[in-house]
């Protein structure tokens, strides 16, 4: 596996340029370029309507692109993705299998949509029950399994016909943590064992824990393209630290400003501002001139950098509100 | 090969998901018969009317076979997505829709058998040419599956897609020959009728089973042939317009 890898990990398995998608007036992917190499796992982060799905849904086939190309195992897929399709594994972000077939059932028709012949299905479709955990649920109908369990099986049948290239769309959303655990480990499997992954995801320490490289995709343009290792190297050599206190933040951030001049302070809620600078932060110090001005310092905490930090700072959308409403949608459904 | 194997594969799901399930083949039969004995009894006469009951109950049979079923393999699917399953599949959309449609049009055929296995207890059917409703009923089936596909490709939700071939379906009762002569309809309906592709359909049946075509028989069969050829390629375009968006 190790070996001739440095000559693989040149090649792009999906190679895109200048794609873009209307909806009537409204553009839904703006002239995005990325390329998947061979063997690695691409994460795609980007808010609610930010384009994921749409590009997703050009990249296999399910929507036509406006403008642009696609590329996909070399071959070209812009105008016929019928070409490509044997080499896609397609995981949606809703389970869609058949909920009257059985679980083992289920696997076996989708490998047999890939030509696989009977004999290869069935030894198949046993063994990924079983990587799954799925094995004693083999036999239900799917329309009987739970959230996490229907994901599973929507993941297996992806992977069944050994895809080239794998597109997940939001593979843990709306299901518990616990199988959300679960089903990071399997891709992390997968990828280790040499799949390559197009991920796509809200998450954004997901993103970070699994992706080796990641497009931030906002309003249907990619605003930058790094890997993880790049995108931490700066906020890592940051000193953070995230202050809470009993007053407003507005008027203590000026006076903060105005006597501590090598640190960067940004307002976080009303009673908690953030700290950054390229200096160990003197909590000490700072804790006491907030006192002085009448405050009561509640809680002083030093924050490791992560991703979540660069992409509000990349595409100034805050975490939370993104997390939240992602949760409120899914939570519905 | 290996699309032939999903071809296959899609077909014998579609049995075994739908077709095979004990209402659907419970539905096949009485339905039939329901329409058999209405028939009969509507009409009055004795057993000597059966065999120009026949070619109606025939085309009744197949056509509420065919359409009813499209509605479930085709537009439930693409309402709950696993459509798009197939669609993703390395299979040209061609082969797709046959295998979606193959399904109902041999349910529909199969659907035929029971009024004619009932008439052949009732009646004398020794002067029916068979080798002539055999591939009548065949294309009966396919034309009133493609008009099942055309409807189900229009429509979103499944209860659109019953009401909307049942505004086809009943029509065709009348406006299709079935029981009564096109020649008795008002003027002003027979263009309907032949714009409808049950009709050549249920003529060749009359042909066969007693004789009393009004076109030459070589003339139904290109055109209910045509019509399915249209429904099937308009069909395949609305797919390839509105579910590859
Ligand atoms: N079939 C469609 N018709 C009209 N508009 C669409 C269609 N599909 C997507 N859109 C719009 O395109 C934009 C991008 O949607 P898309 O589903 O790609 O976003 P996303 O990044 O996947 O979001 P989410 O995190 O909610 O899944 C949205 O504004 C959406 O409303
Ligand atoms: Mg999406």
């Amino acid at each position: 596996m190790e070996t001739g890898k440095s000559d693989s990990e040149h090649f792009s398995i999906v190679e895109v340029a200048e794609l873009s998608k209307k909806f009537d007036k409204m553009t839904a992917v703006d002239k995005i370029c990325f390329n998947v190499r061979q063997g690695e796992l691409f994460g795609f982060l980007g808010p609610n309507g930010a384009g994921k799905t749409t590009t997703i849904n050009m990249l296999t086939g399910l929507a036509r692109p406006d403008s642009g190309t696609i590329r996909i195992g070399g071959l070209d897929c812009t105008e016929n993705p019928k070409k490509a399709q044997h080499l896609m594994g397609i995981v949606p972000d809703e389970s869609n299998l058949y909920p009257e077939l059985s679980g083992f059932d289920n696997l076996c028709f989708c490998a047999a949509l890939y030509g696989m012949p009977k004999k290869e299905r069935l030894v198949r479709a046993g063994e990924l029950l079983e990587t799954f955990g799925l094995k004693e649920a083999g036999n239900r109908k799917f329309g009987g399994y739970s959230k996490g369990m229907k994901r599973k099986l929507t993941i297996a049948a992806g992977i069944i016909h050994y895809p080239k290239i794998l597109f997940l769309d939001e593979p843990t959303t709306g299901i518990d943590v616990a199988s959300a655990r679960q089903i990071r480990q399997l891709i992390a499997d997968l990828h280790r064992d040499g799949t390559t992954i197009f991920l796509t995801t809200h998450y954004i320490e997901e993103a970070e824990r699994l992706c080796g490289r990641i497009a931030f995709i906002v309003k249907g343009r990619i605003v930058q393209t790094e890997t993880v290792a790049n995108l931490l190297q700066p906020v890592q050599e940051k000193h953070i630290m995230l202050i809470s206190f009993s007053a407003s933040a507005k008027d203590i951030v000026k006076e903060l400003a105005s006597e501590f001049r090598d640190i960067q302070i940004y307002p976080v809620s009303a009673g908690q501002i953030r700290v950054e600078s390229e200096k160990p932060v003197r909590a000490g110090a700072l804790a006491r001139f907030i006192e002085d001005q009448g405050a009561e310092v509640t809680e002083a905490r030093k924050l490791n950098p992560s991703l979540e930090d660069i992409f509000v700072r990349i595409t100034g959308i805050e975490v939370n509100a993104m997390k939240n409403e992602k949760e409120k949608k899914g939570g519905n459904s | 090969m290996r699309q032939w194997i999903a071809f296959w594969n899609i077909i014998l799901k579609d049995m075994r998901a739908y077709y095979l399930k004990p209402p659907n083949i419970s539905w096949g039969l009485i339905f039939p018969v329901a329409w058999t004995g209405m028939f009969f009894i509507k009409s009055g006469s004795g057993k000597e009317s059966i065999p120009s009951l026949l070619p109606g109950v025939i085309a009744i049979s197949v056509l509420f076979g065919t359409t009813s079923m499209l509605a479930v393999t085709v537009t439930f699917e693409k309402k709950n997505r696993s459509f798009e399953r197939l669609l993703l599949a390395p299979i040209s959309l061609e082969l797709l829709m046959l295998a979606k449609t193959s399904g109902a049009i041999f349910f529909g055929a199969a659907n035929a058998l029971v009024p004619v296995i009932l008439a052949m207890f009732l009646a004398d059917l020794s002067q029916v040419a068979w080798m002539t409703v055999l591939p009548a009923v065949f294309l009966i089936a396919v034309a009133s599956t493609f008009l099942g596909l055309f409807i189900a490709v229009s429509v979103s939700e499944v209860f659109e897609a019953q009401t909307f071939s049942n505004f086809f379906r009943f029509p065709m009762i009348f406006l299709c020959g079935l029981f009564f002569p096109i020649d008795s309809l008002p003027i002003f309906l027979k263009p309907l009728s032949y714009l409808l592709p049950l009709t050549y359909g249920a003529d060749i049946l009359h042909g066969a089973v007693h004789g009393k075509n009004i076109m030459p028989l070589g003339l139904d069969f290109l055109l209910i042939t045509g019509f399915c050829i249209a429904l099937f390629c308009i069909s395949l375009r609305n797919v390839n317009r509105k579910w590859i968006v």
